[in-house]
């Protein structure tokens, strides 16, 4: 049997000499082209780092050619970064020119610094999730296809965080993102009475509705729930505690898209991305109307954003009417909140744009 | 086994890295991988998921760290009908030798599908895919080279960080110490969920916050400082000879109005007690001014995604605290939280929603912190008025 509580490897062993000598005590850096960082600590040290996208869902022989890499280049170290990234850092300025020259022979793509798309942060989806309303990976896939040259430039006026979630469980936490991509159910859960009984708490089923919209059976002999329909919104609560409750359908599930948040306090502080697209149907392997829909709202952005200026601040600045008439995205019911925060977001101004 | 995905197949083409070609490539010798190209294709047809909710599954002595998969169309896809996945705690700030990696993978390879997440969205090394019958094996080999597995169901998530000291100038606190030493004091509270609901720690370096930590985490911790932000001017006048727009760009762009620029002398300067620490001077004039030299944290409480009441962004409860080891402070306060949360808290409510349901007053005074004005945004509007 296997030892416990362990935990993870300790990271002190982790870091390459250059890291572990330099370690708190870093100066500066700057970005010398797209995913090239170089930062110089206060001995005059320098670490060069390149930062590389990857699909995130990877083989064992993957890891083994970017482990190739950083036996070469890096003295056998590497690093992640929180949006999946992999940085290969080296004290050696000339061995920059090398990893980039090896990275692309395996197709992966240098970048993902300042200004730029970084890659997408983004759940299981249909590879590997039970409730999932749409899928991730190939979401994601077909996004940074089109997306690609954001990726590896830095042209945008501020950085631009996408994140995928497959379902409003929102698991990747992506309510904070300049775009955030949400898999949604829109028809309401369907009840197999026998399983309920068989396999549910029946108090805790009806307890994990969020609006009450589950009650207990009318027939007594039914060991069962029924939903008002009316005031079911689709979160997957009852399905989560409840698996005789499933809600996916392969009419009604989709994608919505959110915009405008952030988790930087730069400037402004943190912001929830709001619904901008309620709907949009899901059309795998290519997904091209939550792709075209994406990169219109990008470029509208690109084009009329100031330096510096995060999605959530232009919008703030220019306002959401304007939002709506600059993308063409068309206003609909949905955008009106009728949830738990709902009057914070009500105009309470006779203060508008027309 | 179906042989043919002409869907799937189609995401093997475009510029960006493709994770199909991925599955092709461990479906070379390993028939799970093979059976799950099988099941994207079919759910690209179908347009729906064909994996089973849930399943309860585990190694010996822990409570979680393995999510149990089952397929939902094992007749078609019998190499996956079990496909469980191991979430793997990383090393603090995703650092790793490329020894360990290999080590990591050797074992995957002999256990599992041989596909992983690097990483997934909490920070763990996702395992994907492995039957019943190997988890235990799994995990008594992970742990031989030196890995355990992560947090998962109501029990302490595993905790991320920035990249902190390691490689950047910016932080105020020792980010990767601070969540190696909190991942080891509660090792326990991360393998054997025992509470309402999920509870997440996330540590940023600064108020840039790297890791999301304000919008997901229970318990946010986030570096700052207490004194001014340092400039020098002789960095600055480079900026002005390299052509960038110091006035435009930095002074006019701080929220609090709090840098003065003096056009003729190319001087900067700034009104401490005006200053926010939002960073953005920091970020677009790093060679030239950097946090202040007296450094701690802020933290925050309540931090969520949408399930259930909506999602939450952390709020602030300690203004300002010195983070040093062992760090007692911090553990002392989180267990205080965890006390007053499991007492009260209801199946699948998170701290944030249980503060809201409760009050922040109530909570506030049952973990023992002074309410001070960097706690709210304004004061209470209305006259319902506890005394």
């Amino acid at each position: 049997m296997g030892r416990s509580d362990i935990g993870p490897p300790n990271f002190q062993e982790m870091l390459p000499e250059v890291i572990k000598k330099n370690y708190g005590n870093w100066k500066y850096h700057e970005i010398l082209k797209p995913g090239v960082m170089r930062h110089v600590s206060e001995t005059g040290d320098e670490v060069f780092t390149v930062r590389v996208g990857s699909p995130r869902l990877v083989s064992v022989d993957f890891i083994r050619d970017i482990c190739d890499i950083a036996d070469k280049y890096c003295d056998g170290y590497l690093r992640f970064t929180s949006r999946y990234n992999i940085e290969f850092m080296t004290p050696h300025k000339k061995n920059i020119r090398p990893i980039i020259e090896e990275v692309k022979k395996l197709g992966l793509p240098v970048g993902g610094t300042g200004n730029a798309i970084s890659n997408i942060v983004h759940t299981q989806g249909w590879a590997h999730c039970h409730s999932a309303a749409t899928d991730s990976s190939s979401v994601v896939k077909s996004l940074m296809d089109e997306l690609y040259g954001y990726f590896t430039s830095m042209k945008l006026p501020a950085k631009l965080r996408v994140s995928l979630a497959c379902c409003i469980n929102m698991c990747g936490a992506i309510h904070c993102s300049d775009l955030a991509v949400v898999g949604v159910h829109t028809k309401v859960p369907k009840i197999d009475h026998e399983k309920v009984g068989a396999i549910c708490e029946i108090p805790t089923t009806i307890g994990s509705c969020p609006t009450g919209a589950i009650r207990r059976h009318p027939d007594k002999e039914v060991k069962s729930v029924v939903i008002r329909e009316d005031l079911c919104m689709y979160c997957g609560n009852c399905y989560t505690v409840c698996p005789a409750m499933p809600l996916a359908d392969p009419e009604g599930d989709g994608v919505a898209i959110y915009a405008g948040g952030k988790v930087s306090n730069a400037r402004k502080p943190p912001m929830f991305s709001r619904l901008v697209v309620p709907y949009l149907p899901n059309n795998p392997p290519r997904w091209p109307e939550v792709v075209n829909t994406v990169k219109k709202i990008v470029e509208v952005y690109a084009k009329n954003a100031r330096k510096f200026e995060r999605m959530g601040e232009w919008i703030e600045r220019i306002g959401w009417e304007k939002f709506f008439q600059l993308t063409g995205i068309p206003f609909a019911e949905q955008h009106i909140d009728d949830f738990t925060y709902a009057r914070e977001t009500w105009r309470t101004t006779t203060q508008f744009k027309w | 086994m179906k042989e043919e995905t002409p869907l799937v197949d189609q995401l093997e083409k475009g510029p960006w890295p493709s994770y199909v070609k991925e599955i092709k490539r461990a479906a070379k010798k390993n028939a799970a991988a093979k059976d799950l190209l099988g099941v994207q294709e079919l759910s690209f047809k179908d347009k729906v998921t064909h994996w089973k909710h849930g399943g309860i599954v585990g190694v010996t002595g822990y409570g979680g760290g393995v999510i149990g998969r089952y397929s939902d169309v094992p007749h078609l896809f019998p190499n996956v009908e079990s496909f469980h996945t191991l979430r793997v705690n990383h090393p603090a700030g995703w650092f790793y030798s490329t020894k360990k990696l290999r080590q990591l993978c050797d074992v995957w390879e002999r256990y599992g599908s041989s596909l992983t997440n690097f990483h997934g969205s909490t920070g763990d090394i996702i395992l994907l895919g492995t039957t019943t019958a190997n988890l235990q094996p799994c995990f008594d080999a992970l742990t031989e080279v030196g890995f355990d597995l992560g947090g998962s169901g109501s029990a302490l998530r595993t905790l991320t960080a920035c990249v902190g000291p390691a490689r950047c100038e910016w932080t105020n606190i020792n980010t990767l110490d601070l969540v190696h030493n909190l991942t080891m004091e509660f090792q326990d509270e991360i393998h054997r969920p025992r509470w309402p609901y999920k509870f997440k720690i996330k540590i940023s370096g600064c108020p840039n916050d790297c890791v999301a930590a304000i919008a997901r985490a229970d318990l946010t911790i986030i570096g700052t400082w207490r004194d001014s932000l340092k400039i020098d001017q002789k960095a600055v006048k480079e900026y002005v000879k390299a052509g960038f727009d110091v006035k435009g760009l930095v002074v006019d762009k701080c929220p609090t109005n709090a840098l003065k620029w003096d056009e003729k002398t190319k001087k900067l300067r700034v009104v401490p007690q005006d200053c926010v620490r939002c960073m953005h001077c920091i970020n677009k004039m790093t060679k030239a001014i950097r946090p202040g030299l007296d450094k701690g944290a802020t933290l925050l409480i309540g931090g969520k995604a949408p399930i259930l009441k909506g999602a939450m962004l952390s709020s602030v409860i300690v203004p300002f605290m010195k983070v040093e080891p062992p760090y007692t402070e911090i553990k002392e306060l989180v267990r205080k939280i965890w006390d007053w949360w499991d007492e009260n808290g209801r199946t699948r409510e998170r701290v944030g929603e249980l503060i809201e349901r409760l009050g922040m007053r109530n909570f506030l005074k049952a973990v023992g912190l002074k309410p001070t004005p960097q706690m709210i945004k304004a004061p209470r509007a209305n006259p319902y008025v506890f005394f």
